[in-house]
């Protein structure tokens, strides 16, 4: 099986070490990342309105090429995995939006949604699985009390994502039992971080930063993780002074508990 | 700052005709699409949202002015450019609508018939180099097309 990775803008500056960390655990783990060959900027946020055309092609294109390329392909950044699934629902489902980039694009073989998008994490969990990932495990994270922090394009909306369930969810808490540390419930877990409004208003992501940290110390976590670059920006960078925690990929956890750690905590 | 965004000509409330308003309201609800004659209107997007408190439009009322065919007041609003796009209120919806979809409708009928960007780099306060490119592509695209 080959596993299609579609990296995207920030995995290849901003948040290199998701990059890195995940590229060398899926050796380890047995599913090398295949970068595709081209790939476009998804757009990081998905277009809703039906008739936005343009900004779909980059997730189709990413699609399609991992479509002849085996199906499948795997993305880290929240971002991209949300409008690499969407787009990708849209041109399984929805005709008139599948129509129009079809005719747009004119492809040998039109892109009717055939590519399985998957997260990394869909992966450890569905493919690997929590067991013998645990029995892989050489440097158990014992002892810290970890929060996941989900945010909201992982899982949002359910109905399309199918990740997890939205409202309760469980992959990244499974994903740190495997690790051996202890996962920490917290209410906000999956409440926004104020998003790209750090472009135009750090003030409401500081509140909304505040709120997630104040329950995630609430719920006894000391440090917290997550997937999306984003996500990790604001809780580092718009966070008070009195409520700073380490933030860590998920990916980095995942290297130190396999051996293959070098790096820090997110900056 | 509440409300980054355009007071666009077609925001201004009681200068429309009936005619003109009626066009307008279609032209959101297509770019909308979600059902907002189903609007039950019991609260629970503003409930969830994380910027209602901020928002000179919640998103139930959003819903309830376009369901009455006023979408002026629905474009008049900064609550649009508030909008994080997170899905709370799509997703908590017990009627299965989309009130961020009715958000990217009015940032979009603002934003196309302006031709311009609404927000200009010079309105943006130095950014941060540690910033994601994910951010700024986002912000691109929610104020600009």
């Amino acid at each position: 099986m080959i596993y299609n990775y579609y990296p995207g803008c920030t995995l290849s500056t901003n948040a290199r070490a998701l990059d890195r960390t995940a590229r060398r655990c899926a050796e380890r783990l047995g599913f090398p990342l295949v970068e595709l060959p081209e790939w476009q900027c998804c757009g990081a946020v998905y277009p809703q309105a039906p008739d936005a055309v343009g900004e779909r092609l980059g997730a189709v294109r990413a699609l399609t090429a991992a479509r002849d390329n085996g199906g499948t392909l795997v993305a880290l950044c929240s971002a991209c995995y949300h409008v690499l699934k969407r787009v990708n629902d849209d041109m399984a489902a929805v005709y008139p939006i599948r129509d129009k980039i079809n005719n747009y694009l004119a492809l040998e073989k039109p892109y009717h949604g055939e590519t399985k998008v998957l997260h990394f994490l869909e992966v450890l969990r569905d493919h690997v699985g929590w067991n013998r990932l645990a029995s892989l495990v050489t440097h158990p994270l014992a002892g810290r009390r970890i929060g996941a922090y989900y945010g909201c394009m992982l899982l949002r909306p359910g109905k399309v994502m199918a990740l997890d369930d939205p409202e309760s969810p469980a992959i990244l808490e499974d994903f740190l039992r495997a690790l051996g540390a202890t996962p920490v419930v917290y209410d906000m877990r999956n409440e926004c971080c104020g998003s790209y409004l750090a472009v135009t208003n750090r003030d409401y992501c500081r509140e909304m930063v505040g709120r997630i940290l104040a329950s995630a110390r609430d719920g006894g976590a000391e440090e917290l993780l997550t997937a999306c670059p984003l996500c990790a920006y604001n809780l580092v960078h718009n966070a008070a002074a009195e409520q700073q925690v380490p933030v860590t990929y998920f990916t980095e956890l995942l290297a130190r508990a396999l051996g293959l750690a070098t790096g820090g905590d997110v900056q | 700052m509440t409300g980054t965004g355009p007071k666009t000509d077609l925001c201004n409330t009681g200068r429309l005709t009936p005619e003109k308003e009626a066009d307008l309201t279609a032209q959101l609800l297509e770019l909308a699409d979600t059902d907002v004659k189903r609007c039950i209107q019991c609260g629970r997007c503003t409930a969830n949202c994380p910027m209602a408190q901020h928002m000179d439009l919640v998103p139930s009322r959003m819903m309830w002015e376009l369901k009455n065919g006023r979408a002026s007041v629905v474009l008049a609003a900064a609550s649009p450019w508030d909008c994080l796009s997170c899905f709370a209120c799509e997703t908590r919806c017990p009627r299965g609508l989309n009130p961020a979809g009715v958000m990217e409708a009015a940032r979009l009928l603002s934003i196309r018939p302006a031709g311009a960007p609404v927000l200009t780099a010079e309105e943006v306060a130095e950014l941060d180099p540690g910033m994601p490119q994910q951010a700024i592509v986002a912000a691109y695209r929610k104020f600009s097309k």
